[in-house]
């Protein structure tokens, strides 16, 4: 089951060429919508003059050498290693969430395209959705800031949640439908059509739902590392112990002696007490 | 003074509302990002400012008096055991600030109160405070001072 390809196993029914056409109007759906949020909320100019002001106000001009390194820094860092995230329980989710979707989204393409793909492809198929539903499930019943700092049920849903519903929805009603239809179960097209209604939803839905972080995130991680470096910092302190010349400060005689790393105080348990 | 959240720097961890003192730092139940639900009642303690490890919390200062286009940011870093602070005040002048916030790694110094005996009838009606005279070492050599430490007292303000 884990290697067949369910896509071509569905092509007894519904034409390869309609199933391509539907991959190209998520993808034209998805650049549309992240476009058009772009343009109605202003984001694309709120970054460029933000970016502006800080070059203005910074202490020192970046060179090209030291762009390409705070490039790289937050391509593999922010980016691939969901660096921004200060709770490991919520990195980890988010990492099987995003790597899951990238590679559940790209097998689908693949496996529509070129029916006669290796196994490889259905496995990886398999695996991102497992991985999208471990995350994505994990992250709405137990770590989700509603339900972990406010203590409201998981079950209440608004606008907030069309992204992760919508994704969880997509990869839960594929994983089923592809099951079924390997053990030519009943039912097997209406949990199809409820698959194609998610999967719409999530890439039709960008202007309202939250997918379109994917880019604005990196944008921003981005922006936040140049502060930093300029020594505007988004007007944050810049000093710190660890620089010899501020260990030379009256104020920091106290802990001439202290270990550099002083482990957890408040952030050792996680925020959960009234 | 009261804080407010920039919401896209927040990402709803809950820190603040852990911490406010006055509970008025709750999650907004629309956008899942924390605000001030009751700026009236904020004591502009600042416990949640510290607290945010996204640094999304400020202090809006009420226009009557707050100088327009000042900033007082901070960053505490538990891992170092410091608190830095970064004042901008309108005419360019900026001061910067960098103090300890423990001497100890944290978790390792708390003293155990469950096992000190409790004090006699003597010690109660006593004029000492508790740990006295051994925390102000009256027993070890008598109060420290200026002059025990070598050091004379200057008149005036001096760095």
């Amino acid at each position: 089951m884990l290697s067949i390809n369910p896509f071509a196993a569905l092509s007894a029914t519904v034409s390869p060429a309609v199933m391509q056409a539907y991959v190209v109007v998520m993808i034209v759906l998805v650049v549309a919508g992240t476009l058009f949020e772009v343009v109605h909320k202003g984001s694309a100019r709120y970054f460029f003059q933000n970016m502006r002001n800080s070059k203005a106000k910074g202490a020192r001009a970046l060179g090209g050498s030291e762009l390409v390194s705070i490039a790289v820094q937050t391509a593999v860092v922010d980016v691939l290693a969901s660096g921004e995230f200060c709770n490991p329980r919520r990195r980890i989710a988010h990492l099987l969430g995003m790597y899951g979707f990238v590679l559940y989204v790209l097998a689908t393409a693949v496996l529509v395209f070129e029916p006669a793909a290796g196994a490889i492809w259905a496995q990886l198929w398999w695996l991102g959705g497992l991985m999208v539903c471990v995350g994505g499930y994990w992250f709405w019943f137990f770590i989700r800031v509603d339900v972990a700092a406010e203590g409201n049920s998981p079950f209440r849903l608004v606008r907030a949640d069309l992204f992760i519903l919508s994704m969880l929805a997509s990869a839960t009603l594929g994983l089923v439908w592809a099951w079924l239809q390997a053990r030519g179960s009943a039912g097997t097209m209406v949990v199809f059509g409820l698959y194609i209604l998610a999967t719409t939803v999530l890439f039709a839905g960008v202007p309202w739902s939250k997918f379109a972080h994917m880019f604005f995130k990196p944008a921003a991680a981005f922006e936040k590392r140049i502060t930093r470096a300029d020594g505007t910092a988004e007007n944050l302190p810049t000093q710190t112990r660890d620089d010899p010349e501020q260990q030379k400060r009256h104020s920091m005689e106290l802990l001439q002696n202290a270990p550099m790393d002083m482990g957890l105080g408040i952030k050792r348990e996680a925020p959960r007490h009234y | 003074m009261p804080t407010f959240v920039y919401m896209t720097r927040c990402d709803g961890c809950g820190h603040c509302v852990d911490i406010c003192p006055s509970d008025i730092m709750h999650i907004d139940k629309t956008y899942r990002r924390a605000y001030n639900i009751e700026p009236n009642m904020c004591w502009e303690c600042y416990s949640c400012v510290k607290a945010c490890p996204q640094h999304a919390i400020d202090v809006r200062g009420y226009a009557d008096f707050a100088p327009l286009g000042h900033s007082v940011r901070v960053h505490r870093d538990e891992q170092k055991g410091t608190i830095a602070w970064r004042i901008k005040f309108r005419n360019g002048t900026e001061k910067n600030f960098l103090s300890p916030i423990t001497t100890k790694p944290w978790g390792q110094a708390i003293p155990k109160l469950a096992e000190v005996p409790g004090p006699s009838k003597e010690m109660r009606d006593g004029e000492l405070l508790y740990s006295e005279p051994k925390y102000i070492r009256m027993d070890d050599g008598g109060l420290r001072t200026l002059e025990s430490a070598g050091l004379k007292m200057k008149m005036g303000v001096y760095y």
